[in-house]
């Protein structure tokens, strides 16, 4: 006759499943990382030609090395950069001073009034990277206002209840156009 | 009324317990799958400056991060210095660690990978613009300032 085995006694089991899960209590991190993400340009070709853009077009936002902005020249306050910017890419026909505009067509959205408009971003080696961020935010902030106040127009929904295609219909007719000048260092007298 | 008397003294029965070591397992395997254990010890500051704009960072097995900011340990100077992986670096080692990193992912994922930026606040933008350019070099081009959450006029 076989021996009958003695059960095992599955009573600590739940002592040791509360170990482990301890354990792993401890040791997760559930912090999820945020951030402005961003594509940099290809490095520039020493024999590539200057891409000439008209003055008009062109909106210089400087930054010097004790973080103070100039925006077209111009003493600003990081305060009035989103508004400043947002009115510069706002397409106004007619207006000589203001960016040139052109028509263009997209899927979903039709034909959209676009601005010939570029942002040109210029910092000093010495500028912080907290005002170097709060400029790169407030930009950002222009054009995803003018994003959302188009899906609003075009689908009468907000940015983020769009889907795939009319997101990459709205990204397509507002295109972030920063551009990050080449580094260069100021001296100062 | 006589519906509702109480008929006797009854017992509650006993809570059973031996489902427990089940729901237990459960979250176990729930936390050992979210878990991720800290890869690198910081050895520089990163309080990051706030911003609003910002997207989730998907994917963290396609994001290598590069953290700058001024060393933990104060006898090494208040100077922005770079950290990749475990140990401090200079401006040139960028490309080979890039390298090193496209090298530890399959070849599907080579073109997704993402550089995290993790910036100091306090950090002047010439070191910044030094790795930007390092990076533009080695070809990657997809870079994310990780930040905080908060309104940005506040840096």
């Amino acid at each position: 006759m076989a021996r009958k085995t003695p059960e095992i006694n599955s009573s600590s089991q739940a002592d040791i499943a509360f170990l482990l899960l301890c354990f792993f209590l401890m040791t997760t991190s559930m912090d999820v990382d945020y951030g402005i993400t961003r594509r940099l340009p290809p490095p520039v070709e020493q024999n590539d030609e200057d891409v000439k853009v008209k003055e008009r077009n062109v909106m210089n936002v400087m930054v010097n090395k004790s973080d103070r902005l100039l925006v077209n020249g111009r003493p600003s306050d990081i305060a009035q950069l989103k508004d400043l910017a947002k009115e510069f890419m706002t397409p106004r026909p007619g207006d000589e001073t203001a960016p040139e505009v052109e028509t263009k067509t997209f899927d979903l959205v039709g034909e959209v009034l676009m601005s010939k408009g570029v942002i040109s971003l210029q910092n000093d080696r010495g500028t912080s990277y907290a005002m170097y961020i709060s400029v790169q935010n407030e930009l950002a902030r222009a054009f995803n206002e003018m994003k959302e106040e188009l899906a609003w127009k075009k689908f009468h929904k907000h940015l983020d209840q769009l889907n795939e295609d009319q997101t990459k219909a709205i990204n397509d007719a507002v295109p972030v156009r920063v551009s990050e000048a080449e580094p260069v260092e100021y001296k100062t007298n | 009324m006589g519906k509702f008397r109480k008929e006797g003294k009854k017992e509650v029965p006993q809570v059973s317990t031996s489902s427990l070591p089940d729901i237990v397992y459960m979250l176990i395997f729930f936390f050992m799958i979210t878990t991720s254990m800290r890869d690198v010890e910081l050895k520089v500051k990163t309080a990051m400056p706030k911003a609003t704009e910002i997207q989730k960072l998907e994917h963290k097995a396609l994001v290598s991060s590069i953290y700058i900011g001024p060393p933990r340990d104060t006898k090494l100077g208040t100077e922005s210095r770079i950290q990749l992986d475990d140990a401090f670096a200079r401006t040139n080692d960028i490309a080979d660690w890039i390298q090193k990193e496209r090298d530890s992912r399959s070849e599907a994922d080579r073109p997704l990978l993402t550089t995290a930026l993790k910036v100091h606040k306090d950090t002047r933008m010439g070191v910044v613009t030094d790795v930007k350019q390092e990076l533009r070099k080695v070809g990657a081009f997809r870079i994310n300032y990780t930040t905080l959450k908060g309104s940005a006029l506040e840096n």
